[in-house]
């Protein structure tokens, strides 16, 4: 049976933040995207195991971290601090439009233990709820709360935030937020 | 927002929170402002919108539609 034409359509809109939530894993826009492609080759292979009605998203999600996961552990074995080449991974890249005014932020982020941030992507960032992270995440949703508050916590001490008047010394940053939506 | 016009509850978070700075982090995490947490939450949102604002990149469209004619293919007798 080909693709249903709703389904197909939910997967097309699903790609834009999966993209966003790949980046973020991986701290690397062309790992990203091939993350994406084999999630989507996955999730395509296996449309069938996709119940109707439920939340495409967070299926997809699900299929693109437990890849990533597992990916990810293959790399630690090679390389034993996976955190370290996260960040050189990130300080490597070229700089491109747009990136230069969430470098700080980035950066913070990409200290972060993985679990806390992808924790704290999907439910401040996604929208997912706390038990759509939770199953995304294969895990309780108790544990998502606390690396949530974790995430933000060190967010906080990395970027040396004790009040909002202290939030970042980076203007750019400020005239971005104020700006509001960007086109 | 001027520190003296917040309320002590906050103040006594903000001091918790510079005192903890020094903790191993893997201590209770000291409670962040409401504030504090909105700014991080507007910041976050704002990086990931960057990417969700660039559509679907043509490599993926082309991938979901190929597959999509590949099936219709398949079942051809």
């Amino acid at each position: 049976m080909p693709m249903d034409e709703s389904v197909r359509k939910a997967v097309l809109a699903a790609v834009p933040s999966l993209r966003a939530f790949a980046i973020s894993l991986c701290g690397n826009v062309d790992r990203a995207d091939d993350l994406v492609q084999e999630t989507l080759l996955r999730a395509l292979a296996n449309i069938e195991s996709f119940q109707p009605g439920t939340n495409m998203s967070a299926w997809l999600f699900t299929i693109l971290r437990n890849h990533f996961r597992s990916e990810y552990r293959k790399r630690r074995r090679e390389v034993e601090d996976g955190e370290g080449r996260y960040a050189e991974t990130l300080k490597s890249q070229p700089e491109q439009p747009g990136r230069v005014e969430f470098r700080e932020f980035r950066e913070a982020l990409a200290q972060l233990p993985p679990d806390q941030r992808e924790a704290l992507i999907l439910v401040g960032a996604s929208g997912f709820s706390y038990e759509e992270a939770a199953h995304i995440c294969g895990c309780a949703v108790g544990t998502i709360k606390s690396r949530v508050n974790r995430a933000r916590t060190r967010l906080a001490e990395l970027l040396s935030i004790n009040s909002a008047d202290e939030f970042g010394p980076d203007d750019q940053t400020r005239a971005v937020l104020a700006g509001g939506e960007r086109p | 927002m001027n520190e003296r016009s917040k309320p002590p509850a906050q103040q006594a978070q903000m001091v918790e929170s510079a005192a903890t700075r020094t903790k191993k982090p893997n201590n209770k995490p000291a409670k962040l402002t409401r504030e504090v947490q909105a700014r991080l939450g507007q910041q976050l949102r704002a990086m990931y919108e960057q990417v969700v604002n660039q559509g679907v990149p043509e490599r993926f469209a082309e991938l979901i539609n190929r597959i999509d004619a590949k099936e219709d293919k398949d079942r051809q007798p």
